[in-house]
Protein backbone atom coordinates (compact mmCIF):
# COMPACT_ATOMS: atom_id res chain seq x y z
CA UNK A 1 0.00 0.00 0.00
CA UNK A 2 1.61 3.24 -0.84
CA UNK A 3 1.70 5.95 1.82
CA UNK A 4 -1.19 8.18 -0.43
CA UNK A 5 -3.40 5.24 -0.20
CA UNK A 6 -2.90 4.45 3.49
CA UNK A 7 -3.24 8.02 4.35
CA UNK A 8 -6.91 8.50 2.83
CA UNK A 9 -7.73 5.17 4.58
CA UNK A 10 -6.81 6.82 7.23
CA UNK A 11 -9.29 10.02 7.13
CA UNK A 12 -12.12 7.02 6.81
CA UNK A 13 -11.16 5.27 9.98
CA UNK A 14 -10.40 8.68 11.74
CA UNK A 15 -13.71 10.16 10.43
CA UNK A 16 -15.53 7.56 11.84
CA UNK A 17 -14.19 7.39 15.07
CA UNK A 18 -14.48 11.04 15.85
CA UNK A 19 -17.98 11.21 15.52
CA UNK A 20 -18.46 7.64 16.98
CA UNK A 21 -19.39 8.87 20.55
CA UNK A 22 -22.20 11.64 19.23
CA UNK A 23 -23.45 8.31 16.67
CA UNK A 24 -23.14 6.24 19.86
CA UNK A 25 -25.14 8.56 22.03
CA UNK A 26 -27.54 9.37 19.44
CA UNK A 27 -28.31 6.00 18.32
CA UNK A 28 -29.22 4.93 22.09
CA UNK A 29 -30.81 8.01 22.70
CA UNK A 30 -32.93 8.92 19.49
CA UNK A 31 -33.15 6.48 16.75
CA UNK A 32 -33.60 2.96 18.35
CA UNK A 33 -35.82 4.19 20.68
CA UNK A 34 -38.23 6.16 17.80
CA UNK A 35 -38.03 2.47 16.20
CA UNK A 36 -38.54 0.76 19.56
CA UNK A 37 -41.65 2.85 20.39
CA UNK A 38 -43.31 2.16 16.99
CA UNK A 39 -42.33 -1.42 17.60
CA UNK A 40 -43.41 -1.51 21.49
CA UNK A 41 -47.04 -0.11 20.01
CA UNK A 42 -47.82 -3.70 18.54
CA UNK A 43 -47.55 -5.34 21.53
CA UNK A 44 -49.64 -5.07 24.89
CA UNK A 45 -48.54 -4.00 28.01
CA UNK A 46 -45.90 -6.51 30.15
CA UNK A 47 -47.13 -8.18 33.05
CA UNK A 48 -44.87 -9.73 35.46
CA UNK A 49 -41.71 -11.15 33.85
CA UNK A 50 -43.22 -12.53 31.40
CA UNK A 51 -42.86 -11.20 27.66
CA UNK A 52 -45.23 -8.98 26.29
CA UNK A 53 -47.69 -10.83 23.93
CA UNK A 54 -47.99 -9.66 20.29
CA UNK A 55 -51.27 -8.00 19.77
CA UNK A 56 -50.72 -6.54 16.21
CA UNK A 57 -52.70 -3.27 15.64
CA UNK A 58 -54.70 -4.18 18.70
CA UNK A 59 -53.70 -0.72 21.11
CA UNK A 60 -54.52 1.39 17.94
CA UNK A 61 -58.09 -0.37 17.80
CA UNK A 62 -58.28 0.68 21.45
CA UNK A 63 -56.85 4.30 20.59
CA UNK A 64 -59.47 4.85 17.88
CA UNK A 65 -62.29 3.80 20.45
CA UNK A 66 -60.45 6.18 23.44
CA UNK A 67 -62.93 9.38 23.59
CA UNK A 68 -59.53 10.95 25.68
CA UNK A 69 -57.27 10.33 22.58
CA UNK A 70 -59.95 12.68 20.28
CA UNK A 71 -60.21 14.31 23.08
CA UNK A 72 -55.96 14.93 23.04
CA UNK A 73 -55.64 15.06 19.25
CA UNK A 74 -58.38 17.56 18.97
CA UNK A 75 -57.33 20.04 21.56
CA UNK A 76 -53.79 19.81 20.20
CA UNK A 77 -55.10 20.74 16.29
CA UNK A 78 -57.03 23.79 17.72
CA UNK A 79 -53.52 24.38 20.01
CA UNK A 80 -51.33 24.58 17.16
CA UNK A 81 -54.58 26.12 15.11
CA UNK A 82 -54.64 29.19 16.96
CA UNK A 83 -51.53 30.10 19.04
CA UNK A 84 -49.01 29.08 15.56
CA UNK A 85 -51.13 32.19 13.55
CA UNK A 86 -51.62 34.69 16.48
CA UNK A 87 -47.53 33.58 17.44
CA UNK A 88 -46.34 34.84 14.12
CA UNK A 89 -48.92 37.99 14.13
CA UNK A 90 -48.23 39.19 17.28
CA UNK A 91 -43.87 38.70 17.02
CA UNK A 92 -44.18 40.42 13.44
CA UNK A 93 -46.05 43.43 14.95
CA UNK A 94 -43.60 43.34 18.10
CA UNK A 95 -40.75 43.37 15.23
CA UNK A 96 -42.12 46.39 13.02
CA UNK A 97 -42.95 48.32 16.37
CA UNK A 98 -39.24 47.66 18.04
CA UNK A 99 -37.56 48.25 14.42
CA UNK A 100 -39.18 51.21 13.51
CA UNK A 101 -38.11 54.72 15.16
CA UNK A 102 -40.34 54.51 18.54
CA UNK A 103 -40.31 55.87 21.44
CA UNK A 104 -38.45 53.72 24.23
CA UNK A 105 -37.87 51.20 22.25
CA UNK A 106 -35.18 49.39 24.74
CA UNK A 107 -38.27 48.85 26.86
CA UNK A 108 -40.64 48.00 24.83
CA UNK A 109 -38.24 45.25 23.66
CA UNK A 110 -36.86 44.03 26.97
CA UNK A 111 -40.73 43.58 27.88
CA UNK A 112 -41.83 41.58 25.01
CA UNK A 113 -38.34 39.45 25.40
CA UNK A 114 -37.94 38.81 28.70
CA UNK A 115 -41.01 36.47 28.89
CA UNK A 116 -38.55 33.95 26.79
CA UNK A 117 -36.05 33.69 29.43
CA UNK A 118 -38.23 32.54 32.15
CA UNK A 119 -38.81 28.48 32.53
CA UNK A 120 -42.28 27.75 31.64
CA UNK A 121 -42.90 26.03 34.80
CA UNK A 122 -42.16 29.11 36.98
CA UNK A 123 -44.01 31.45 34.46
CA UNK A 124 -47.01 28.82 34.56
CA UNK A 125 -46.81 29.58 38.41
CA UNK A 126 -47.12 33.08 37.84
CA UNK A 127 -50.35 32.71 36.01
CA UNK A 128 -51.38 30.65 37.89
CA UNK A 129 -51.82 33.43 39.87
CA UNK A 130 -52.85 35.81 37.56
CA UNK A 131 -55.97 33.78 36.70
CA UNK A 132 -57.28 32.87 40.14
CA UNK A 133 -61.12 33.29 40.87
CA UNK A 134 -61.79 36.23 43.66
CA UNK A 135 -58.55 37.80 43.50
CA UNK A 136 -56.61 37.17 40.75
CA UNK A 137 -55.52 39.95 38.69
CA UNK A 138 -56.93 39.14 35.57
CA UNK A 139 -60.88 38.96 37.86
CA UNK A 140 -59.96 41.94 39.33
CA UNK A 141 -59.79 43.79 36.27
CA UNK A 142 -62.57 41.77 35.07
CA UNK A 143 -64.81 42.90 37.99
CA UNK A 144 -63.79 46.60 38.08
CA UNK A 145 -64.94 46.62 34.30
CA UNK A 146 -68.33 44.70 35.15
CA UNK A 147 -67.53 41.90 33.50
CA UNK A 148 -68.60 38.42 35.34
CA UNK A 149 -65.90 36.38 37.85
CA UNK A 150 -64.69 34.17 36.05
CA UNK A 151 -62.91 30.61 37.33
CA UNK A 152 -60.54 30.44 33.94
CA UNK A 153 -58.95 27.34 34.45
CA UNK A 154 -61.49 25.90 36.06
CA UNK A 155 -64.12 26.19 33.31
CA UNK A 156 -63.55 23.88 30.25
CA UNK A 157 -64.55 26.54 28.09
CA UNK A 158 -61.88 28.79 29.04
CA UNK A 159 -59.15 26.44 30.20
CA UNK A 160 -57.49 25.71 27.07
CA UNK A 161 -57.48 28.98 25.57
CA UNK A 162 -56.12 30.19 28.76
CA UNK A 163 -53.18 27.60 28.65
CA UNK A 164 -52.72 29.16 25.04
CA UNK A 165 -52.04 32.81 25.89
CA UNK A 166 -49.21 31.62 27.95
CA UNK A 167 -47.71 29.99 25.31
CA UNK A 168 -48.43 32.66 22.82
CA UNK A 169 -47.31 35.08 25.81
CA UNK A 170 -43.97 33.29 26.31
CA UNK A 171 -43.48 32.77 22.52
CA UNK A 172 -43.82 35.80 20.67
CA UNK A 173 -41.17 37.78 22.20
CA UNK A 174 -38.76 34.82 21.21
CA UNK A 175 -39.98 34.57 17.68
CA UNK A 176 -39.92 38.51 17.42
CA UNK A 177 -36.18 38.64 17.20
CA UNK A 178 -36.16 36.41 14.20
CA UNK A 179 -38.75 39.10 12.79
CA UNK A 180 -35.94 41.85 13.77
CA UNK A 181 -33.21 40.29 12.20
CA UNK A 182 -35.24 39.90 8.83
CA UNK A 183 -36.27 42.82 8.54
CA UNK A 184 -33.11 44.83 8.86
CA UNK A 185 -32.15 42.18 5.89
CA UNK A 186 -34.68 44.22 3.67
CA UNK A 187 -32.81 46.07 1.22
CA UNK A 188 -33.60 49.92 2.07
CA UNK A 189 -33.54 50.91 -2.00
CA UNK A 190 -37.08 49.43 -1.53
CA UNK A 191 -38.27 51.27 1.12
CA UNK A 192 -36.75 54.51 -0.90
CA UNK A 193 -37.97 53.56 -3.99
CA UNK A 194 -41.99 52.82 -2.08
CA UNK A 195 -40.71 56.39 -0.54
CA UNK A 196 -40.28 58.00 -3.89
CA UNK A 197 -43.65 56.75 -5.67
CA UNK A 198 -45.28 57.78 -2.48
CA UNK A 199 -46.77 54.30 -1.65
CA UNK A 200 -49.18 53.96 1.14
CA UNK A 201 -47.63 52.18 4.76
CA UNK A 202 -50.06 49.30 4.33
CA UNK A 203 -49.21 48.72 0.54
CA UNK A 204 -45.44 48.80 1.50
CA UNK A 205 -45.95 46.19 4.33
CA UNK A 206 -48.16 44.34 1.27
CA UNK A 207 -45.94 44.49 -1.56
CA UNK A 208 -42.46 44.84 0.10
CA UNK A 209 -41.79 43.83 3.99
CA UNK A 210 -44.81 40.81 3.72
CA UNK A 211 -42.85 39.28 1.01
CA UNK A 212 -38.95 39.66 2.26
CA UNK A 213 -39.69 38.29 5.57
CA UNK A 214 -41.44 35.00 3.74
CA UNK A 215 -38.59 32.57 5.20
CA UNK A 216 -38.69 34.01 8.18
CA UNK A 217 -42.49 33.31 8.36
CA UNK A 218 -41.78 29.88 7.59
CA UNK A 219 -39.51 29.20 9.42
CA UNK A 220 -41.29 30.82 12.43
CA UNK A 221 -44.54 28.78 11.40
CA UNK A 222 -42.33 25.56 11.56
CA UNK A 223 -41.09 26.05 14.72
CA UNK A 224 -44.22 27.44 16.85
CA UNK A 225 -46.28 24.18 14.88
CA UNK A 226 -43.36 21.68 16.63
CA UNK A 227 -43.76 23.53 19.69
CA UNK A 228 -47.70 23.41 19.95
CA UNK A 229 -47.31 19.51 19.81
CA UNK A 230 -44.41 19.39 22.77
CA UNK A 231 -46.49 21.56 24.92
CA UNK A 232 -46.71 19.52 28.45
CA UNK A 233 -45.27 21.89 30.93
CA UNK A 234 -48.04 24.11 31.43
CA UNK A 235 -50.56 21.54 31.11
CA UNK A 236 -48.70 19.88 34.35
CA UNK A 237 -48.58 22.83 36.41
CA UNK A 238 -51.43 24.53 35.85
CA UNK A 239 -54.50 22.07 35.26
CA UNK A 240 -53.52 18.44 35.24
CA UNK A 241 -55.28 18.07 31.96
CA UNK A 242 -58.54 19.13 33.41
CA UNK A 243 -60.98 20.24 33.99
CA UNK A 244 -62.56 16.80 32.19
CA UNK A 245 -60.08 16.37 29.78
CA UNK A 246 -60.20 20.15 28.23
CA UNK A 247 -56.48 20.94 28.38
CA UNK A 248 -55.16 17.06 27.87
CA UNK A 249 -52.62 17.55 25.32
CA UNK A 250 -50.92 14.46 23.32
CA UNK A 251 -47.65 14.80 24.99
CA UNK A 252 -49.96 15.22 28.47
CA UNK A 253 -51.62 12.20 27.62
CA UNK A 254 -48.63 10.02 26.65
CA UNK A 255 -46.93 11.08 29.71
CA UNK A 256 -50.16 10.08 31.97
CA UNK A 257 -50.41 6.94 30.17
CA UNK A 258 -47.30 5.99 30.78
CA UNK A 259 -45.84 6.89 34.07
CA UNK A 260 -49.38 7.40 35.91
CA UNK A 261 -51.08 4.09 34.84
CA UNK A 262 -47.87 2.35 33.70
CA UNK A 263 -49.67 0.93 30.70
CA UNK A 264 -46.64 0.90 28.35
CA UNK A 265 -48.22 -0.77 25.38
CA UNK A 266 -50.40 1.63 24.91
CA UNK A 267 -48.42 4.71 25.85
CA UNK A 268 -45.57 3.78 22.72
CA UNK A 269 -49.40 3.73 20.39
CA UNK A 270 -49.94 7.07 21.56
CA UNK A 271 -46.11 8.17 21.02
CA UNK A 272 -46.16 6.47 17.52
CA UNK A 273 -49.31 9.04 16.59
CA UNK A 274 -47.08 12.05 17.89
CA UNK A 275 -44.05 11.31 16.14
CA UNK A 276 -45.84 10.60 12.90
CA UNK A 277 -47.54 14.20 13.57
CA UNK A 278 -44.14 15.57 13.71
CA UNK A 279 -42.58 13.40 11.06
CA UNK A 280 -45.90 15.57 9.05
CA UNK A 281 -43.94 18.41 10.01
CA UNK A 282 -40.61 17.74 9.18
CA UNK A 283 -41.53 16.79 5.38
CA UNK A 284 -43.01 19.90 5.17
CA UNK A 285 -40.34 21.59 6.74
CA UNK A 286 -38.34 20.28 3.80
CA UNK A 287 -40.66 20.71 0.98
CA UNK A 288 -41.40 24.45 2.38
CA UNK A 289 -38.16 25.46 3.64
CA UNK A 290 -35.84 23.90 2.27
CA UNK A 291 -35.73 25.83 -1.34
CA UNK A 292 -34.53 28.79 1.22
CA UNK A 293 -32.53 27.39 3.72
CA UNK A 294 -28.38 26.41 2.70
CA UNK A 295 -27.84 23.48 5.22
CA UNK A 296 -24.40 23.20 3.25
CA UNK B 1 -32.04 55.61 5.36
CA UNK B 2 -33.88 55.57 8.90
CA UNK B 3 -36.11 53.45 9.31
CA UNK B 4 -40.03 55.12 9.58
CA UNK B 5 -41.14 56.75 11.80
CA UNK B 6 -43.99 54.70 14.10
CA UNK B 7 -47.14 56.52 14.08
CA UNK B 8 -48.72 58.24 16.96
CA UNK B 9 -51.34 56.00 17.86
CA UNK B 10 -49.70 52.81 16.93
CA UNK B 11 -46.84 53.78 19.07
CA UNK B 12 -49.59 54.07 21.67
CA UNK B 13 -50.71 50.62 21.13
CA UNK B 14 -47.20 49.37 20.86
CA UNK B 15 -46.87 50.62 24.83
CA UNK B 16 -50.20 49.17 25.46
CA UNK B 17 -49.31 46.30 24.45
CA UNK B 18 -46.00 45.98 26.60
CA UNK B 19 -47.42 47.35 29.46
CA UNK B 20 -49.74 43.88 28.99
CA UNK B 21 -46.96 41.93 28.20
CA UNK B 22 -44.92 42.69 31.73
CA UNK B 23 -48.14 42.56 33.74
CA UNK B 24 -48.32 39.17 34.78
CA UNK B 25 -44.34 39.19 35.81
CA UNK B 26 -44.48 43.14 37.56
CA UNK B 27 -47.75 41.41 39.15
CA UNK B 28 -45.45 38.50 40.47
CA UNK B 29 -43.07 40.97 41.71
CA UNK B 30 -45.44 42.97 43.24
CA UNK B 31 -47.18 40.21 45.05
CA UNK B 32 -43.04 38.57 46.21
CA UNK B 33 -41.69 41.89 47.19
CA UNK B 34 -44.66 42.92 49.92
CA UNK B 35 -46.48 40.96 52.44
CA UNK B 36 -48.94 38.57 51.75
CA UNK B 37 -52.09 40.97 52.90
CA UNK B 38 -50.81 42.95 50.07
CA UNK B 39 -50.33 40.27 47.51
CA UNK B 40 -54.07 41.55 45.50
CA UNK B 41 -54.28 44.80 47.32
CA UNK B 42 -52.30 48.05 45.13
CA UNK B 43 -51.36 50.79 47.57
CA UNK B 44 -48.32 53.09 47.11
CA UNK B 45 -47.93 52.65 50.63
CA UNK B 46 -47.70 49.27 51.18
CA UNK B 47 -44.39 47.96 52.73
CA UNK B 48 -41.70 46.12 50.64
CA UNK B 49 -40.40 43.08 52.45
CA UNK B 50 -37.60 40.12 51.41
CA UNK B 51 -39.82 37.73 53.99
CA UNK B 52 -41.56 36.03 51.19
CA UNK B 53 -38.10 34.69 49.83
CA UNK B 54 -36.41 33.88 53.34
CA UNK B 55 -40.02 31.93 53.63
CA UNK B 56 -39.33 30.38 50.09
CA UNK B 57 -35.50 29.26 51.01
CA UNK B 58 -36.65 28.14 53.93
CA UNK B 59 -39.26 25.89 53.41
CA UNK B 60 -37.76 23.77 50.62
CA UNK B 61 -34.68 22.38 49.70
CA UNK B 62 -33.87 24.96 47.16
CA UNK B 63 -30.09 25.40 47.97
CA UNK B 64 -29.85 21.81 46.83
CA UNK B 65 -32.10 22.53 43.78
CA UNK B 66 -29.73 25.20 43.02
CA UNK B 67 -26.74 23.26 43.21
CA UNK B 68 -28.75 20.35 40.91
CA UNK B 69 -29.10 22.51 38.35
CA UNK B 70 -25.92 24.10 38.15
CA UNK B 71 -24.12 21.01 38.20
CA UNK B 72 -26.87 19.64 35.19
CA UNK B 73 -26.44 22.52 32.68
CA UNK B 74 -22.68 23.32 33.15
CA UNK B 75 -22.56 19.58 33.08
CA UNK B 76 -24.17 18.93 29.50
CA UNK B 77 -22.73 22.05 28.14
CA UNK B 78 -19.23 20.90 28.93
CA UNK B 79 -20.77 17.18 27.79
CA UNK B 80 -22.19 18.74 24.24
CA UNK B 81 -19.38 20.90 23.48
CA UNK B 82 -16.54 17.42 23.40
CA UNK B 83 -18.85 15.13 22.05
CA UNK B 84 -20.19 17.75 19.27
CA UNK B 85 -16.93 19.72 18.25
CA UNK B 86 -15.56 16.16 17.61
CA UNK B 87 -18.41 15.12 15.52
CA UNK B 88 -18.99 18.22 13.62
CA UNK B 89 -15.00 18.53 12.91
CA UNK B 90 -14.86 15.29 11.56
CA UNK B 91 -18.17 15.95 9.18
CA UNK B 92 -16.88 19.13 8.47
CA UNK B 93 -12.85 18.73 7.27
CA UNK B 94 -13.14 14.94 6.38
CA UNK B 95 -14.93 13.40 3.10
CA UNK B 96 -14.83 10.31 5.03
CA UNK B 97 -17.23 7.24 4.00
CA UNK B 98 -20.75 7.72 4.33
CA UNK B 99 -20.30 11.49 5.64
CA UNK B 100 -23.40 12.97 4.13
CA UNK B 101 -25.67 10.28 4.92
CA UNK B 102 -24.36 10.11 9.05
CA UNK B 103 -25.19 14.41 8.65
CA UNK B 104 -28.44 13.22 7.10
CA UNK B 105 -29.59 10.78 10.05
CA UNK B 106 -28.68 13.82 12.82
CA UNK B 107 -30.49 16.27 11.23
CA UNK B 108 -33.49 13.95 12.12
CA UNK B 109 -32.91 14.58 15.48
CA UNK B 110 -34.17 18.27 15.16
CA UNK B 111 -37.36 16.87 14.75
CA UNK B 112 -37.35 13.93 16.87
CA UNK B 113 -35.89 15.88 19.90
CA UNK B 114 -35.91 13.34 23.53
CA UNK B 115 -39.04 14.73 25.24
CA UNK B 116 -41.02 12.72 22.33
CA UNK B 117 -39.28 9.53 23.52
CA UNK B 118 -39.49 10.04 27.41
CA UNK B 119 -41.00 6.17 27.86
CA UNK B 120 -38.42 4.25 26.06
CA UNK B 121 -35.63 6.61 27.09
CA UNK B 122 -36.85 6.44 30.92
CA UNK B 123 -36.64 2.19 30.21
CA UNK B 124 -33.15 2.39 28.58
CA UNK B 125 -31.87 4.53 31.80
CA UNK B 126 -33.41 1.71 33.44
CA UNK B 127 -31.58 -0.45 32.19
CA UNK B 128 -28.57 1.57 32.61
CA UNK B 129 -28.98 2.31 36.37
CA UNK B 130 -29.28 5.65 35.75
CA UNK B 131 -32.92 6.61 36.86
CA UNK B 132 -32.77 9.55 39.44
CA UNK B 133 -29.39 10.55 38.68
CA UNK B 134 -28.02 13.64 37.26
CA UNK B 135 -26.00 12.16 34.59
CA UNK B 136 -29.35 10.78 34.13
CA UNK B 137 -31.04 13.47 33.41
CA UNK B 138 -28.91 15.15 31.14
CA UNK B 139 -27.37 12.08 28.96
CA UNK B 140 -30.26 12.18 26.50
CA UNK B 141 -29.23 15.69 25.32
CA UNK B 142 -25.44 15.32 24.89
CA UNK B 143 -25.59 14.16 21.60
CA UNK B 144 -27.04 17.32 20.39
CA UNK B 145 -28.08 17.51 16.67
CA UNK B 146 -28.19 20.92 16.83
CA UNK B 147 -24.74 21.58 18.23
CA UNK B 148 -22.87 19.62 15.44
CA UNK B 149 -24.68 21.58 12.92
CA UNK B 150 -23.80 24.89 13.99
CA UNK B 151 -20.14 24.00 14.72
CA UNK B 152 -20.00 22.17 11.56
CA UNK B 153 -21.41 25.17 9.90
CA UNK B 154 -18.73 27.71 11.35
CA UNK B 155 -15.83 25.16 10.88
CA UNK B 156 -16.73 25.05 7.52
CA UNK B 157 -16.16 28.45 7.16
CA UNK B 158 -12.26 28.69 8.86
CA UNK B 159 -9.59 28.47 5.66
CA UNK B 160 -8.18 25.08 5.07
CA UNK B 161 -4.98 26.35 4.61
CA UNK B 162 -4.54 27.09 8.58
CA UNK B 163 -5.49 23.05 9.10
CA UNK B 164 -2.96 22.53 6.76
CA UNK B 165 -0.32 24.27 8.16
CA UNK B 166 -0.95 22.87 11.67
CA UNK B 167 -0.65 19.35 9.94
CA UNK B 168 3.02 20.63 8.71
CA UNK B 169 3.86 21.37 11.78
CA UNK B 170 2.79 17.85 12.97
CA UNK B 171 -0.28 18.41 15.35
CA UNK B 172 -2.72 15.88 15.47
CA UNK B 173 -6.63 16.18 14.43
CA UNK B 174 -6.84 16.77 18.16
CA UNK B 175 -4.23 19.54 18.72
CA UNK B 176 -5.70 20.87 14.98
CA UNK B 177 -8.82 21.19 16.92
CA UNK B 178 -7.79 22.69 20.20
CA UNK B 179 -5.34 25.27 18.79
CA UNK B 180 -7.17 26.35 15.50
CA UNK B 181 -10.06 25.92 15.31
CA UNK B 182 -11.51 26.09 19.34
CA UNK B 183 -9.99 29.93 19.40
CA UNK B 184 -11.73 30.36 16.08
CA UNK B 185 -15.15 29.45 16.29
CA UNK B 186 -15.26 31.28 19.91
CA UNK B 187 -18.44 33.23 19.37
CA UNK B 188 -19.71 30.46 18.21
CA UNK B 189 -19.21 27.98 21.27
CA UNK B 190 -20.46 31.42 23.19
CA UNK B 191 -23.37 30.97 20.87
CA UNK B 192 -24.25 27.54 21.91
CA UNK B 193 -23.33 27.60 25.42
CA UNK B 194 -26.05 30.55 26.40
CA UNK B 195 -28.95 28.41 24.40
CA UNK B 196 -28.28 25.10 25.73
CA UNK B 197 -27.93 26.54 29.47
CA UNK B 198 -31.30 28.49 28.96
CA UNK B 199 -32.45 25.59 27.81
CA UNK B 200 -31.70 22.89 30.24
CA UNK B 201 -31.86 25.73 33.29
CA UNK B 202 -35.60 25.51 31.97
CA UNK B 203 -36.31 21.69 31.14
CA UNK B 204 -38.73 20.66 32.86
CA UNK B 205 -40.73 17.31 31.67
CA UNK B 206 -37.59 14.76 31.95
CA UNK B 207 -36.45 15.89 34.87
CA UNK B 208 -39.82 15.60 36.30
CA UNK B 209 -39.60 12.15 35.40
CA UNK B 210 -35.94 10.77 36.39
CA UNK B 211 -35.55 12.37 38.95
CA UNK B 212 -37.35 11.87 42.34
CA UNK B 213 -35.53 12.81 45.47
CA UNK B 214 -34.09 15.97 46.98
CA UNK B 215 -30.65 15.22 45.65
CA UNK B 216 -31.23 15.19 41.82
CA UNK B 217 -34.04 17.27 41.30
CA UNK B 218 -33.36 20.37 39.47
CA UNK B 219 -34.96 23.75 40.45
CA UNK B 220 -38.16 23.26 37.82
CA UNK B 221 -39.06 20.02 39.25
CA UNK B 222 -38.36 21.66 43.17
CA UNK B 223 -40.76 24.73 42.06
CA UNK B 224 -43.81 22.26 41.02
CA UNK B 225 -43.30 20.21 44.04
CA UNK B 226 -43.28 23.05 45.97
CA UNK B 227 -46.07 24.73 44.94
CA UNK B 228 -48.03 22.01 43.73
CA UNK B 229 -47.74 19.98 47.04
CA UNK B 230 -47.34 22.42 50.31
CA UNK B 231 -51.22 23.24 50.11
CA UNK B 232 -50.30 26.03 52.84
CA UNK B 233 -48.31 27.90 51.02
CA UNK B 234 -49.76 31.44 50.05
CA UNK B 235 -49.48 32.92 46.34
CA UNK B 236 -46.78 35.85 47.91
CA UNK B 237 -44.13 32.83 48.66
CA UNK B 238 -45.07 30.76 45.09
CA UNK B 239 -44.17 34.11 43.25
CA UNK B 240 -41.18 34.29 45.39
CA UNK B 241 -39.91 30.93 44.66
CA UNK B 242 -40.80 30.94 40.92
CA UNK B 243 -39.10 34.45 40.56
CA UNK B 244 -35.66 33.45 42.86
CA UNK B 245 -35.51 30.22 40.37
CA UNK B 246 -35.87 31.93 37.62
CA UNK B 247 -33.56 34.51 38.81
CA UNK B 248 -29.61 34.04 37.96
CA UNK B 249 -30.87 33.20 34.32
CA UNK B 250 -32.93 36.29 34.34
CA UNK B 251 -30.14 38.58 35.60
CA UNK B 252 -27.51 37.37 33.31
CA UNK B 253 -30.12 37.65 30.85
CA UNK B 254 -30.92 41.95 31.60
CA UNK B 255 -26.53 41.87 31.82
CA UNK B 256 -26.06 40.56 28.46
CA UNK B 257 -28.94 41.56 27.00
CA UNK B 258 -27.43 41.63 23.37
CA UNK B 259 -25.25 38.66 23.80
CA UNK B 260 -28.13 36.74 24.67
CA UNK B 261 -30.82 38.19 21.75
CA UNK B 262 -27.59 37.42 18.83
CA UNK B 263 -27.04 33.63 20.58
CA UNK B 264 -30.84 32.85 20.15
CA UNK B 265 -30.66 34.47 16.68
CA UNK B 266 -27.63 32.84 15.45
CA UNK B 267 -29.11 29.14 16.70
CA UNK B 268 -32.31 29.98 15.12
CA UNK B 269 -30.98 31.27 11.93
CA UNK B 270 -29.89 27.42 10.24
Amino acid sequence: MTARRKDRLNIHIQGWLLALPAVVLLAAFTYIPAVKTVIDSLFATQVGSRPAPFVGLMQYESLIADPIFWRALHNNLLYALITVPLAIGLSLAMALWVNGRIGGRAGLRLAFFTPTILPMVAAANIWLFFYTQDYGLLNKIGIALGFANVNWLGDPATALPALMAVTIWKEAGFFMIFYLAALQQVPPDLYEAARMENTGRWQVFRRITWPMVMPTTLFVGINALINAFRVVDQVIAMTGGGPDNATTLLLFYIYQVAFSFWDLGYAAALSTVLLTALAAVALAQFFLLDRKIHYR
Amino acid sequence: MKPARVLPLSTLAAWAFALLWALPLLYALWAAFHPAAYATRFEITAPLTLENFEHAWGAAPFPRYFLNTILLVLGIMLAQFVICTLAAFGLARWKFYGADILFALILIQLMVTPDVLILENYRTLQKLGLIDTLVGVGIPYVASAFGIFLLRQSFKSIPKELDDAARMEGASALQTIWRVYLPLAKPVYVAYGLVSVSYHWNNFLWPLIVTNSVETRPLTVGLQVFASVDQGVDWSVICAAALMTSGPLMIAFLVFQRAFIQSFLRAGIR
